[in-house]
Formats: structure tokens, sequence, C-alpha cells
């Protein structure tokens, strides 16, 4: 992490942290090409927290997140989930710890060829596999009720607004009862209202759901509606973490940049 | 000599001396590179599939829906293309046959015509453009709008779910349209025999098949279970690798098209001389 230049933002300590390790990265590497994008990242997410990592375009802040789903492999270092070596696991390991964390994609990756419906019966079946038909009904609609879109359930995905998509998308990761959410810019080309609503929706589910969560976005408002901690990546690198109000009360001009 | 090309310097691998090359002949070296590791990628993409094709939990009902929807869905397609196929080859026929003396001879030679070669091969070209490029754009959009991640971490595994069900229902669905194209060939056939002439369906059947043996028949069907796994195969392949751009869902369903007619072709050829060498 680098040193502020005027006024250094103090990291809150282990001990001050509310519950156990959910997630925990050390050291780690990763590079496309010759060009390394995420260079010697280190955090830790702890039970019940909403951790944002902001950083511009480029920054590495999604291949971190599919670093740590493993739907990319690290260069170097090391990403413990829920206790578990990720890089180590083999496929059937790999899956049982991918249904305890809910991943919401920037572009929602609504299956198109498949209703609202039935893209939310898709993991909870896959996953879920001890549910009658009725839990499956009830689990789906009372999923949709908490997003808000309890009538789009015959819809398709090409019928959703980018809003709705997004909401639905939602529904699809917190269906699985997960708990680790892994959110990818989640307000990325939304209208500031309905991204105001994601970012609610963000925070009603750690509170309903009582998830982890990493939210990966470049939108403060998001931001600041989210956060319990803040990252920030520059260029690879973890550039400063702490609270909002540290970020708020920084002089340094690369974070006045992002709070201005 | 002038250069026609802009010459620039590089390191040698083998002698760590500078050398010069023409920008021409290293883009020639990538475009070699990336052929072979494209080929290189497509044997480890057939072991990916047959090692999944025969692990547990493998996808039934996704099979079917496929089955269905490759099967099913071109039946329409298949029978005009069988149908004119027979009639075109029968008139085209006749006039040979007829210097010869020889139009009796029309059915029985259409027929083998059509269950031997005509009916395999074209019926595999007309699906390699219709499932091969379906195939390709699919799997193409579901890579670029990031549904085969979600897929993944939905702990779904998309290499079982999408393309050992697909591949194994082209496998499967390919000889029997082949089929149905052949009977589909031989009526438009009777129909092509019956604009200069009166010939019984049943009469132009026996004439057929009396010309037509097992050894026609068995080859013809075991090389279309072969057309099917490549169709399968490549239609999966270009679109399960394509880009990230949305440019890339267009150029996986042109080369799965394009590489998948080949091979039928290629595949097509390597059957005949097998076949010739064992019958």
């Amino acid at each position: 992490m680098k040193n502020l230049q005027k006024e250094p933002v103090p990291t809150i300590s282990m001990e001050e942290k509310p519950g156990r390790k959910m997630i925990e990265i050390i050291g780690l590497k990763k590079g496309f090409n010759n060009q390394e994008v995420l260079k010697d990242i280190s955090l830790q997410l702890f039970s019940g927290e909403n951790l944002v990592v902001l950083g511009k375009s480029g920054s590495g802040k999604s291949v971190l997140i599919q670093c740590i789903i493993r739907l990319l492999v690290p260069d170097a270092g090391s990403i413990e989930v829920l206790g578990k070596d990720v890089n180590s696991l083999n496929r059937y390991e790999l899956d049982e710890l991918r249904k305890k964390i809910g991943f919401l994609f920037q572009s929602g990756a609504l299956y198109d060829s498949m209703t609202v419906k039935q893209n939310l019966e898709f993991p909870l079946r896959r996953i879920r596999k001890h549910l009658t038909e009725k839990e499956i009904k009830e689990k789906v609609n009372e999923v949709l009720e908490n997003v808000g879109l309890a009538d789009a359930l015959d819809k398709m995905p090409s019928q959703l607004s980018g809003g709705m998509r997004k909401r639905i998308s939602l529904a699809r990761t917190i269906v699985i009862d997960p708990s680790i959410m892994l959110y990818d810019e989640p307000t990325t080309g939304l209208d500031p209202v309905t991204s105001d609503e994601i970012s609610a929706l963000i925070n009603e589910v750690q509170k309903k759901y009582k998830t982890s969560s990493i939210i990966i976005t470049h939108d403060i408002e998001c931001a600041k509606a989210t956060a319990d901690r803040i990252m920030m990546l520059q260029d690879g690198e973890v550039y400063l973490e702490g609270n909002i109000n540290d970020f708020e009360n920084s002089t340094d001009p690369i974070i006045k940049s992002f709070f201005k | 000599m002038k250069n026609l090309h802009p010459v620039i310097k590089i390191k040698s691998f083998a002698t760590g001396k500078s050398v010069k090359i023409s920008e021409k002949t290293l883009e020639k070296t990538q475009m070699a590179t990336e052929f072979f590791s494209d080929i290189g990628n497509m044997a480890i993409f057939i072991k990916e599939i047959f090692k999944e094709t025969f692990s547990r939990d493998f996808e039934f009902k996704e099979f079917l829906r496929q089955c269905y929807e490759i099967g099913n869905k071109s039946l329409p397609l298949i029978a005009i293309t069988g149908a004119i196929m027979g009639v075109v080859l029968t008139i085209q026929s006749r006039p040979a046959l007829e210097d010869f003396g020889a139009v009796t001879m029309l059915p029985g030679m259409v027929a083998i015509s059509i269950i031997r070669e005509i009916g395999p091969v074209i019926t595999a070209l007309i699906l390699a453009g219709k499932i091969g490029s379906g195939m390709g754009a699919e799997l193409g959009s579901m890579k670029v709008s990031e549904q085969i991640d979600a897929m993944e971490v939905s702990a779904t595994n998309p290499m079982r779910y999408l393309v050992v069900t697909r591949v194994l229902a082209a496998t499967f669905m390919v000889p029997i349209l082949v089929l149905f194209a052949d009977g589909l060939g031989l009526f438009g056939s009777w129909v092509g025999v019956n604009i200069k002439g009166d010939v019984s369906i049943v009469l132009f059947l026996s004439q057929a098949f009396s010309s037509v043996e097992f050894i026609d028949f068995f080859p013809a069907l075991v090389k279309s279970f072969f057309f099917g796994s490549v169709i399968g195969i490549v239609g999966c392949y270009k679109g399960y690798n394509a880009g990230r751009g949305t440019e890339s869902v267009g150029v996986a369903a042109n080369s799965a098209v394009v590489l998948s007619s080949l091979l039928v072709i290629v595949v097509d050829l390597i059957a005949v001389q097998i076949t010739d060498m064992i019958l």
C-alpha cells in the first residue's frame, strides 16, 4: 500500500473487525500477456461486512473477484475462502465452495433462453437438490418479492429493463442463500434512481441473508451507501484502505479526484 | 534487391544474436503459431468432452432438449433438401442413361448415389450450416454476456451442460436426419422418374432396393455419426472459445460453418478410402 503524501489515513486494525475471516487474500498477483494487472494484493473480508473495492476502470477490480471464485487462476499468492485454499481445490470441492458464494455479474448474465422463473430455478435445482417442487416455487416467489419483481415470473430477459435485469440477477444470486456475495459493478449503466435502489437492495440482502460482501464499483454513491469498509486499488495495488470518512477527509489528490 | 515489406530486427532464440526479418514473415509465423495452437486447443477440448461424457451427473434432460432442437427443428429443411436432391439427381441422370438405353437402371443408380454419398454429405453440409452456426452463435453470445461464467459459478459444469449434450445430440441426430433425407430423396427420385414416365412407387422402390446392398448402407450410416460429431465439436469449440467482444459471436458462427463444412468433406474422403480398403 502506498504511503499517503499529506495526511496518512489509518487502516482498520484486525482487532476491530466484527467477525471471523470469510475471505483472506495474501500477495495476489495476476497478469495478462506480460502485463501485470494485480501486483501483490492482500485483503480480508470479515463476517457480516460490506467491503467496497474502488478504483478506476482497468485497475484490476473485476480480475480480483474473478480470482476469488477461480474464474481466473492467479499467477501468485494465496486466496482462502471460508477457510479453504481456492487454488488447491479439485473441481468437486470448488463446486461445493461455489455453492456458498453468490456472484452478481456486471452484465447480469441472465440465461437468454430461459424465463425469469427458469433462471431462478436453475441454480436452485442444482445446488439445493433436496428441495421439493413446492419449496422451489416458494423460494423463487420469496426472492422475487424481495427484489420487488414478483410479477416478472414468466418474462424473458429480453423483456426486462437494465435495472430489472440487475434485480433478477441479484434474485438468482441470493436464491441459494450464499454466505458471501461478490458484486461486480452492480450499478454500472443504470440511472441514478435505479442505482440508489440497487444500493439499497444490497444493504437489504446483507441484513436479511446475513451475507458478507465484496462490492466492486467506481460509483461513489454506491460505495457511500453500502460500504462498511473501502479499499481503493490504483495500478493493480492497494492504494488506501479505510472507512468512508477516511476517504472523504483525505487530501490525497487521487482520492480527492474520486470523491470530489 | 528492393525490400517489398518493412524489415525489423529481432533477437534469435537459437543464437541470441540480432537478426533481420520482414514484418510479413513475422505475421505469417504468428498465423502459423495460432493455427497450431488452435489444433492443440481443439485436441484438449475433445479430451474434455470425452472425460465429461463418461462422468457422473450426465445432463440427460438437456441432452433430450438438444436432440429435439437439432433433430425435430431441422426436419423441414432436411425434408425439402432431400426431396429436391432426389428430383434433380433423377432428371440430370436420365439423359446419360437414355443414351445407353438403360433408363430402367435409373432408380437403382439414384438410390445408390443417394444412400452411399449424396444423402449423407449434402445433409451434413446443410446441418453444418444450420447446427454449426447455431451452436457457434449461441455459445459465443453466452460467452460474451458472461452466461457461461454464471453457469460456472452456479456450480454447474458448462462443459458438461452445454458442450457434451450438444455434441452427443448432433452425433445421434445427424444419422437419423440422413436416413430421413435418404427416404425423401428416394421419394423425390420417384417423382422425377414420373415426370417423363409412369412408374408406381412399389415398382420404383423394388427396382431401387434390388440394386442396394448392406455394404452400401452401413458405411454411410457410420460416417454420418462422424459427421454429426464433427459438426457438434467444431460448433461448440468455436462458440465456447469466442472472444469477449460482440463481433466474436459473428466470427464464431462463421468459422464454425466454414470449418465444420470443410471437415465433413475431409471425413468423407477418409471414410471413402477406408470403406474402399475394407470392402
